[in-house]
């Protein structure tokens, strides 16, 4: 009954640990690990970020999480278009030394965005986003239209 | 040089005490006076966080926190296992000083060197 679309910025470029992840130590270390972290952190090289995400329904609301580790909340956009949801945002490196060697670097820096469309109508004005631990919870009321209908029927 | 932070073989899942856990993703840099570890745990805060030093092992361990969900899932993405990752520590650390901060999902481990091992400038008389 719903429709959910990726849309994501190819942002192969911006990949920053590209030239350290070649290093024979870290192929070495990772001939070791899961297949399934190994996927997860090849589809980050070919893609960029994707943060993910989660959607789920009630009798009055749509409530998205996002995971989102550290960011900041002014750094978080989210924007409703259409019935289309988006957060997008940057994350920013904060390299603190300029002299460290870096040994690994499995965590993203750079753009995101993900869209989804919602499956109801919701009412604009009163979503809510709050940012705790590292994810964004967006509650979606949805509009009095699209709420299910109780209809009692009458027996005589 | 030797002893770097390095991973165990089988971070990913670990089926221990009959739980699965998901490896979280870190960033490791050395600089002269220690290493810095930022390890990705969103839905993990302070309390949920679980640190030991065993040997030359440490181990890191993440507890999200119960989160109740409202609803039915229509699109589910994130997995909600526990997060668990073990780096043997360079002999280097002074694991005394070894300190945590977590902020927003993001774990920053402080690993100082002790002083004896930091390069040190030795003046000519």
């Amino acid at each position: 009954m719903h429709s959910l679309t990726r849309w994501q910025r190819p942002e192969l470029s911006t990949w920053p640990g590209f030239g350290r992840l070649t290093d024979l130590r870290d192929e070495i270390d990772r001939l070791f690990e899961s297949p399934l972290a190994e996927l997860t952190r090849t589809s980050h090289l070919l893609s960029g970020w994707t943060p993910v995400l989660d959607l789920y329904e009630d009798k009055d609301n749509l409530f998205v999480k996002v995971e989102l580790p550290g960011m900041k909340r002014e750094e978080i956009d989210v924007s409703l278009h259409e019935g289309s949801l988006s957060i997008s945002g940057e994350r920013k490196s904060e390299q603190k030394h300029q002299d460290a060697e870096v040994y690994r670097a499995e965590r993203f820096f750079g753009r995101f965005q993900r869209t989804v469309m919602l499956p109801t109508p919701v009412a604009a004005d009163k979503v809510k986003a709050q940012y705790k631990d590292g994810i964004l919870t967006i509650a979606l009321p949805k509009t009095e239209e699209a709420k299910p209908k109780h209809i009692d029927v009458n027996v005589s | 040089m030797k002893g770097t932070v390095q991973t165990e073989p089988h971070p990913a899942t670990d089926g221990r005490a009959g739980r699965e856990y998901v490896s979280p993703e870190v960033n490791i840099s050395e600089t002269k006076d220690g290493y810095l570890l930022e390890a990705e745990m969103p839905g993990v805060n302070k309390e949920g966080l679980e640190i030991t030093l065993e040997g030359n092992e440490i181990t890191i361990v993440g507890h999200r926190e119960n989160e109740v969900v409202k609803g039915v899932p229509l699109f589910r993405e994130r997995t909600l296992a526990d997060y668990r990752r073990v780096f043997e520590l360079d002999p280097a650390i002074d694991t005394a000083r070894i300190a945590a901060k977590m902020d927003q999902g993001v774990l920053s481990l402080t690993l100082p060197k002790s002083e004896r091992v930091k390069p040190r400038k030795i003046t000519v008389d």
